[in-house]
């Protein structure tokens, strides 16, 4: 996929992406890299996925690279882990993450146990990709963010993306990663950022900074979160499509908040979570994902635990509800600017 | 007996729970009887054997038909050791568990061949990914016995850490995969091994192990989909062993035979009577010369019978005949190889006497020595400390943290 328009910096030569054709450079940059590597998934191979992140592996490296399989996740699962443990750098896609339960005992079970279970002898370094997140108007089965059924999990590591150019370094260093990762890429970000006003013009990545991308390998470490805006009051902790949400309910609302996009929820980027809670003395939690039992809660036990002194104010959630994910009333349950920018409020009042 | 006669649901019982010797009747087939198909047939040239019996050493322990595998008298004998020694290696450890030196175990017998015949047709580069009763594939690779048992009664000494329960072995220097407990998720892992060997242009199979109350699992289709789109060079194997604990097999199917239902998936399939070690031997050596030939995969349906119990954990005489195995139709493994030999002029009982002896003997000096390593009630056991290794290839942040908690 040729990236339209490429500049040169820093000695690197850069394109303008959106976050599906930073994740296809990633895919044939590894490709170039390692002949070990493989990809497969439903509609992932000759049409090169139902989002096109695939695109063009199947003509360049061959079918016996990148192929389409039959639909079945448990079985996508499966071969991806008898791969991996006989010498393979498998990517498999898992056409939405709302599909990724019929796959759930191999990848929890199976895949995330291998090397403890066998003592350290036998490992999968498996790469699942995998859409996830709402705001396309996709209901209950293309909408879900089910990170905290993977966080739960010891053995897995749990990377989420939210903008092209950390999709490309993350994912090659999810490749490259000894140990399985789930690699989430919410699809609401894949052609522009995404700030949660629905009813705004459509706005692509090209304007945004981290729409330019290295054409060539690079890579950002997993466990290393990012601070996406530095501010005294606040701190959000955010990843996916929430960190733009949060953006720009923070621009609207004049609070001088920290924005920590996590990117890896496992393992996770403490340090940058701590240093920030302590300076600011207050934190609000993000997800789209259900409240109970998600990634928030683990997040605010840590800052619990970690921060409790410096704490000014309660630790305030803002998720999804504890609903299925909705059609019609998309924009009821969707974390909004709003929401946020009330918990801030109270955080801040308290 | 709470029965209700407005009710028509239909739910199966055993045939025999409380006694008798009514079988199905794929015995009756004699031996001899089927056609032996080119290796680069089609799957669906498979469907007699399917449906049939393929049997080797008939009535009058001959081997005859057209599957005889022609093995010389010193590889008969090796087998037969071998079934032999895994007999005694099984008395042993279950006596053991008995007096509390064991947490679990779980035998094979009956199901000796089964595992014996597939390692000795295959090559030690061939990946297994086996279930939890084929502990024959250690004993025909050279596993070390005190590196077993040291597993079983989870010593220092134990290669998995004790992280699993006995009989849950790992030996990647075997080409035997760690196995876990849930079942079927064996067979795609099994098809993506056989697939990596396909993609680097190699000639080596995988080979894989359910039961067939595990056939009813949606693993055990996803496998044989795969294995047949791909063309996997895989072997999937159905131990038909009558009882998943105390489940029968019919609840795992509602008639035909299991080897059928990998027809119409075009995949080579044969019922093989898995107490003829002969015919799992002929059936796994044809599988896997047209697996390593790039002719796809083959399931096999090992007809068998359980003879003991699920594990040490479970009675089976609540559920059905105590002397169903002894009137098994097609009886027993080591009986028919060691008739087999005798009827050649090239095994004698005193010979086999002084075999069981001399492995018995093995099996109680190699669980001493194991022993030296620690033992499961007084331990050494792995130290505290690799509780927190292999959960990752590098301990994250978190898991130090909870090393440290522990004070390590």
């Amino acid at each position: 996929m040729a990236p339209s328009g490429t500049t040169w910096r820093g000695g690197a030569l850069m394109a303008q992406m959106n976050i599906i054709q930073a994740v296809n450079s990633a895919m044939h940059t590894m490709f170039e890299r390692d002949e070990t590597v493989v990809s497969f998934g439903e509609d992932a191979g000759f049409y090169g996925g139902v989002f096109r992140c695939t695109s063009g592996l199947q003509e360049k490296f061959g079918k016996h690279r990148s192929f389409d399989t039959p639909l079945a996740e448990g079985g996508i699962m499966g071969i991806a882990i008898g791969m991996g443990m006989n010498g393979l750098r498998p990517v498999a896609e898992i056409q939405f993450a709302d599909y990724i339960f019929p796959g759930f005992d191999q990848i929890t079970n199976e895949l995330a146990k291998l090397r403890y279970r066998s003592g350290g002898e036998y490992s999968a370094p498996v790469t699942i990709r995998t859409p996830c997140g709402g705001g396309i108007k996709g209901g209950h089965y293309h909408s879900q963010s089910p990170e905290a059924y993977f966080t739960h999990t010891p053995g897995l590591k749990v990377v989420i993306c939210s903008n092209p150019y950390d999709a490309k370094g993350l994912l090659i260093s999810a490749i490259e990663c000894n140990d399985p990762v789930i690699f989430f890429e919410p699809k609401r970000l894949y052609n522009g950022p995404f700030d949660g006003d629905h009813t705004a013009a459509m706005v692509k990545w090209d304007t945004h900074p981290k729409g330019e991308v290295p054409e060539d390998y690079y890579n950002i470490p997993l466990g290393k979160a990012e601070i996406v805006r530095p501010g005294k009051d606040v701190t959000i902790l955010c990843y996916g499509t929430m960190v733009h949400v949060a953006s720009a309910a923070v621009e609207n609302s004049g609070v001088d908040a920290e924005i920590i996009d996590l990117r890896t929820l496992v393992p996770l980027d403490i340090d940058a979570i701590e240093n920030s809670v302590k300076k600011t003395g207050r934190c609000v939690i993000v997800h789209e994902a259900p409240r109970t039992s998600g990634f928030g809660a683990e997040l605010m036990s840590l800052v619990q635990e970690r921060c409790f002194w410096h704490l000014e104010g309660p630790v305030q959630r803002v998720t999804g509800w504890d609903t299925p994910y909705p059609h019609s009333l998309e924009w009821d349950y969707f974390p909004s600017q709003a929401r946020i920018a009330e918990a801030m409020k109270t955080t801040m009042e308290d | 007996m709470g029965e209700d006669e407005n009710s028509n649901l239909h739910v199966p019982v055993p045939p025999h729970r409380e006694g008798g010797t009514t079988f199905p009747s794929p015995h009756e087939i004699p031996a001899g009887h089927h056609e032996k198909p080119d290796i680069d047939c089609q799957g669906s040239q498979t469907r007699e054997i399917a449906y049939g019996l393929l049997r080797v050493l008939n009535d009058e322990d001959e081997a005859v038909g057209a599957w005889d595998p022609g093995l010389d008298a010193d590889t008969l004998r090796q087998a037969l050791e071998h079934m032999v020694r895994i007999r005694a290696y099984d008395d042993r450890m279950m006596k053991m568990q008995r007096q509390g030196r064991l947490s679990f175990y779980m035998k094979c017998l009956g199901e000796e061949a089964v595992s014996v015949g597939a390692a000795m047709a295959m090559e030690n580069r061939d990946i297994v990914i086996p279930s939890y009763r084929q502990q024959g594939l250690l004993f025909v690779r050279g596993r070390n016995l005190v590196d077993m048992i040291s597993h079983c009664i989870t010593n220092s000494n134990d290669n998995v850490k004790g992280r699993q329960m006995p009989v849950h072995y790992s030996w990647k220097e075997g080409n035997f995969v760690s196995i876990s407990s849930p079942v079927g998720t064996q067979f795609p892992q099994a098809v993506g091994a056989a697939m990596a060997f396909a993609y680097r242009g190699e000639d080596s199979i995988a080979c894989s192990w359910l039961g067939e109350g595990t056939a009813a699992q949606g693993d055990f289709h996803y496998g044989l989909n795969f294995a047949s789109v791909y063309k996997a060079p895989c072997v999937l194997v159905i131990v038909n062993n009558q009882w998943a604990i105390s489940t029968h097999r019919n609840l795992a199917h509602g008639g035909s035979s299991f080897a059928a239902r990998g027809i119409p998936y075009d995949v080579a399939s044969m019922r093989v009577d898995g107490q003829d070690f002969l015919a799992v031997y002929a059936a796994h050596k044809w599988a896997t010369e047209r697996a390593r030939a790039g002719h796809g995969p083959t399931l096999l349906e090992m007809y068998t019978y359980r003879g003991d119990s699920h594990s040490s954990s479970d009675d089976p005489s609540i559920y059905r005949p105590g002397d169903e195995y002894d009137s098994w139709p097609l009886g027993d493994p080591v009986d028919r190889l060691k008739a087999h030999l005798v009827k050649l002029g090239e095994w004698d009982d005193e010979k086999h006497t002084a075999l069981e002896a001399q492995c018995k003997e093995e099996i109680i000096a190699a669980y001493k020595e194991a022993e030296t390593h620690g033992t499961l009630k007084d331990g050494p056991f792995p130290p505290v400390s690799t509780l927190f290794e292999d959960v990752y290839e590098k301990e994250p942040w978190h898991l130090l943290e909870q090393r440290g908690e522990v004070g390590l």
